[in-house]
């Protein structure tokens, strides 16, 4: 099937049921913060990402400088990058540099996960679909955790905590159960990461995250080199 | 001063995704990048899940609960939300026998 809009925006409806319910938590989060609703619709809308997020709106609260804004961002989010890094390779020829621009905004950990687990070359047009229906769950979840959040009993509010990792699991397992090489990848980072969590506990949860991914996919390159059609992840 | 902060938020995190995305757009010749960036995302995945997952629900146990059911359903390759959806039905149903 085509990678149209269409298909874009019906592949994303999982994405956007997903985040409307994990966003909920975070609407309910950015008014404890002390934002206001439509700071933390706004914030959902321009930023769409649920752990920098979570971070930026406890700077708020706390009054912390701009300067610790950023860096806590750089931090958090530079996964992002290598997301970008490793879609941009998989783009058509009719991503142009605009449609790379625009683009660029929805690069999430389930968007690119999706994105990334197509068997054909990206089209701008399939990404702006899945972005559009994403984003919409984004931030009217948290629109309306953050003006009815605290209607909902703690049990519900707190059993949702744990949608977006189970989001996360969802994606991982089926090809670890595939292949050998993912499922050595996915056992490493999670040991490394552990270790950060309870041995070395120096770094912040942002920096653990990011050296535990290096060095598992690093030592799974290493390992397990992909062939060319692996590379670009068809 | 809050319109700041987010500013400040939004355009940090736009530039790290726009960055790579726009201005690295060659084929990337060398194996060990291109095994590195086929891994990388399951790895940053598998980082951040683990072991924060444990600590999402304010109660290790309940949260157990919800990464074992989520683990058994996307072992058999259900959709993202129900497994999303699962854990956290699970979660709420073992919160209701251990507080």
């Amino acid at each position: 099937m085509k990678l149209t809009f269409r298909k874009g925006m019906y592949d994303g409806i999982p994405i956007m049921l997903g985040y409307l319910s994990v966003s909920f938590g975070f609407g309910i989060l950015a008014v404890k913060c002390g934002l206001s609703v439509f700071a933390a619709g706004m914030t959902s809308l321009t930023n769409i990402t649920s752990a920098g997020q979570a971070a930026g709106v406890d700077i708020i609260a706390a009054g912390g400088t701009i300067l610790e804004m950023i860096l806590v961002q750089i931090t958090i989010n530079m996964r992002y990058s290598l997301m970008a890094l490793s879609l941009s390779q998989k783009c058509d020829e009719s991503f142009t540099p605009v449609h790379r621009l625009i683009a660029s905004y929805g690069i999430t950990d389930e968007i690119f996960a999706l994105c990334a687990s197509q068997e054909q070359k990206l089209r701008p047009s399939y990404m702006y679909g899945m972005i559009s229906v994403a984003a919409l769950g984004w931030t009217s979840g948290t629109l309306l955790g953050a003006a009815a959040g605290e209607l909902l009993p703690h049990s519900v509010s707190s059993a949702m905590g744990i949608m977006l990792y189970g989001m996360f699991i969802a994606i991982i397992i089926p090809p670890a159960r595939k292949k050998l090489s993912v499922l050595v990848t996915v056992i490493m980072a999670a040991l490394i990461s552990i270790l950060f969590r309870y041995v070395i506990t120096a770094l912040s949860g942002g920096f653990a995250v990011m050296i535990s991914a290096i060095a598992a996919a690093a030592a799974a390159a290493l390992l397990f080199p992909v062939n060319d059609e692996e590379g670009e992840q068809t | 001063m809050t319109a700041v902060y987010i500013a400040a938020m939004a355009i940090t995190t736009y530039l790290i995704r726009m960055i790579p995305f726009t201005f690295f757009t060659k084929k990337i010749k060398s194996r060990f990048i291109r095994s590195f960036l086929y891994y990388i995302p399951y790895a940053v995945l598998s980082a951040m899940t683990i072991p924060a997952i444990f600590y999402s629900t304010g109660s290790m146990l309940t949260a157990a609960a919800g990464t074992v059911v989520a683990l058994a359903l996307a072992f058999f390759g259900l959709p993202l939300i129900v497994v999303a959806l699962s854990s956290s039905a699970a979660v709420f149903i073992a919160s209701l026998f251990i507080r």
